[in-house]
């Protein structure tokens, strides 16, 4: 969802800034912008913002994990060459898949509601309902093979 | 009893208002009792609904969540089911799980209840499917069931309407099907085709498994609770029942609940049914362990909480060329039946059907992407973001899970919700049976998505969070000895007591459980109604 909401440094969520400087960098590793494309990467600033805001459930397993992220960094990750910071998150992906899974969906929560990513991949920037989707209407002789097989089901009298 | 509030006595008392509940006092409303249901959770409101959001998709995590550890809402209690390769899902509220089901509403077939007799497997049901039938076609009326008639798989049924569209998808693998020969029919859905009985039909929201904003769905809260309410059933939220009290003439005299402000109360009945799931009702039924019931209520056979039966997931999804319906329609529109009855030429016996699935939106594309493996971090991210995302479909297999004594609910020791109640803990294993079933299942699914054009092929089997299904735990019989309750739900050991959920079911079957859990709780009534003057004899 784009907004006007500039990235945060504390979020109310209760990242500290560190944090959010560690996840910032996983997240522009992760879903890096394209030009191709043309779309933000995940570490853009309304993307992170509304990442920041928005874990949910997931808020005290991310802190954590961005934390261990940082120990595993040597204190922060943001502070190694782009190379390194890569090769330590696929470690870290091959080892603990379960633990970056959090990660991974905090992040995709935030980026795949974004209105230019939305458009980017042909989808409304809107919720489902009221106005729901279209299905094309079925032509039901696509069954007229399985009519013509007969019964199935087992007789259990 | 030296609590101080105890209500006005009831004639009817109902624990639970989800699929059960919500028929059994639909169907008892006519006999004009004085009928109260007790439910933990609350009236929900669609416009709270994830798919009412620009956060749609991030919202099935939070409140809406299909795991009662996840949300931990205040209408939740929490499950142990760390012992357990399958996950507990559920839903505490009125509608109960009908509020995050996905509409899927297959009966089960007349073999399922003979499976000791056709395949020398578990017990028979005391009941068959002919008995259940009248049942099952009123259940259809009152929901609302979408389907198209002259499905082979089944004996003849009437439709109530027109079956939901195949969309791209059901074409694609429909076509399929054909091909390799094999049984595929629009499934029976719980979901409006067109306007029913006041609700509004399906607009493809693609959002069924989360609550419908449409009301085209139809959990109980919109069908059933609405007509009961009208006869004068009341419906009391936010009231988490503790235990059962019982007589010194072995009868069950009313419950203990704790109110929406944490107090106990004490609300007499004459009649008692317990319709919480397969996990809350064997949960109750320990808690309410006594002087005269010491092992649990109703449980001198010792088969309160045993025989859990969840209905194994196996899931087979690929990747297309074309584009498919991705997070738009029904998620539930077309089944196969073709492996559902036993074959001697597999190393099982029993079978599965298999529910379709169509595409999903772009978070769920992109998490299930990553989690597969389809989908990188980096530079390539997007290309193949772009080749998943609407190009998806597959299928998941519900595998019949045969009624063991070691898969269980027990009381957790240390485990309790935010009254105090000692909380389940379940116990589960997977079986050499299931396990071939499902490997059977994960070879034929891929056989059919190749056939399809698909690539990209993933699966796994079993899906952890996927146990909706919570059968077998106070097992219907004619033997006080095997069972808890008789062929017609009342309990063996207390009179006045019945049980009308999932729990009292013998065997699985192969199908989403559902449209026959609806189906007991109303053969059930009929069978109370019938025997009134007697009911206790």
């Amino acid at each position: 969802m784009t907004s006007s909401i500039e990235a945060t440094t504390t979020g109310p969520c209760g990242l500290s800034a560190g944090e959010i400087e560690c996840l910032r960098c996983v997240a522009g590793h992760m879903i890096p912008a394209s030009a191709v494309h043309g779309v933000p990467g995940a570490d853009d600033d309304v993307i992170l913002a509304d990442m920041i805001r928005s874990p949910g459930r997931d808020g005290a397993a991310l802190a954590a994990l961005l934390r261990r992220i940082d120990a595993a960094a040597g204190g922060r990750l943001a502070a190694l060459d782009a190379a390194v910071q890569v090769s330590l998150l696929s470690a870290m992906r091959a080892e603990e898949p379960a633990a970056l899974a959090v990660l991974e969906a905090v992040v995709c929560r935030a980026y795949y509601r974004d209105d230019r990513v939305l458009a980017s991949i042909g989808m409304e920037a809107r919720p489902p309902f009221p106005l729901g989707y279209k299905l094309p209407t079925t032509d039901w002789s696509l069954l007229d093979p399985v009519r013509q097989r007969g019964p199935l089901w087992r007789p259990a009298d | 009893m030296n609590r101080t509030k105890i209500n006005a006595p009831v004639d009817v008392l109902i624990i639970g208002a989800g699929a059960s509940g919500a028929a059994v006092a639909w169907s008892l409303a006519d006999t004009r009792m004085r009928i109260l249901c007790l439910e933990q959770g609350d009236w929900q409101q669609t416009s709270r609904y994830p798919s009412t959001g620009r956060d749609w998709e991030a919202r099935q995590f939070e409140d809406y969540a299909i795991s009662p550890n996840r949300r931990a809402m205040p209408a939740d209690y929490p499950v142990n089911d760390d012992d357990s390769p399958i996950k507990v899902a559920n839903f505490n509220g009125v509608g109960g799980g009908t509020i995050l089901y996905a509409g899927h509403f297959p009966r089960m077939h007349p073999s399922d209840f003979r499976v000791r007799t056709l395949d020398g497997v578990a017990d028979d049901w005391p009941i068959d499917y002919r008995t259940l039938e009248p049942f099952y076609a009123l259940n259809d009326r009152m929901t609302g069931v979408a389907a198209l008639e002259g499905d082979p798989a089944y004996p003849r049924k009437a439709a109530v309407m027109p079956p939901l569209p195949l969309g791209r998808t059901g074409e694609v693998l429909g076509q399929a099907m054909n091909g390799l020969g094999w049984h595929w029919w629009p499934s029976d859905t719980a979901i409006n085709s067109r306007d029913h009985e006041g609700r509004a039909a399906c607009i493809n929201l693609g959002h069924c498994g989360h609550g419908c904003a449409q009301g085209a769905k139809a959990s109980t809260d919109i069908t059933y609770w609405q007509e009961a309410m009208r006869a004068r059933v009341e419906v009391r939220t936010r009231c988490r029942v503790s235990r059962i009290e019982t007589s010194e003439d072995r009868m069950a005299t009313g419950a203990w609940y704790f109110d929406a402000d944490g107090e106990e109360v004490f609300q007499p009945a004459e009649i008692v049914i317990m319709a919480c799931n397969g996990i809350g009702t064997p949960r109750i039924l320990l808690n309410s362990a006594s002087e005269r019931f010491p092992d649990g209520l109703a449980n001198s056979s010792g088969q309160v909480g045993r025989n859990l039966m969840f209905h194994p997931y196996a899931l087979v999804r690929g990747r297309f060329d074309q584009p498919m319906d991705g997070y738009r329609g029904s998620r539930v529109f077309m089944w196969s039946m073709q492996f559902y009855e036993t074959d001697p030429a597999n190393d099982f016996v029993r079978g599965y059907c298999y529910q379709f699935t169509r595409g999903a939106g772009p978070v769920a594309t992109a998490i299930n992407g990553m989690a597969d493996g389809l989908l990188p971090w980096g530079e390539g991210h997007h290309a193949a973001f772009r080749s998943l995302f609407d190009h998806q479909a597959g299928m998941v297999s519900i595998c019949e899970d045969l009624p063991e004594a070691i898969n269980r609910v027990t009381l957790d020791p240390q485990l309790r919700d935010a009254n105090g109640i000692p909380a389940p803990k379940i116990t589960y294993r997977l079986s050499e049976n299931t396990q071939r079933m499902l490997d059977h299942s994960v070879a034929r699914g891929t056989e059919i998505l190749k056939a399809a054009g698909a690539r990209d092929i993933v699966t796994r089997a079993p899906l952890s969070y996927a146990g909706w299904h919570l059968m077998g735990t106070a097992r219907m019989g004619t033997d006080p000895k095997t069972s808890v309750v008789n062929e017609w739900g009342r309990s063996h050991d207390v009179k006045n007591l019945f049980i009308v959920d999932g729990s009292v079911f013998v065997t699985s079957g192969g199908v989403n459980p559902t449209s026959t859990i609806q189906a007991i709780a109303l053969y059930v009534a009929d069978q109370i109604k019938a025997r009134i003057h007697d009911l206790f004899d």
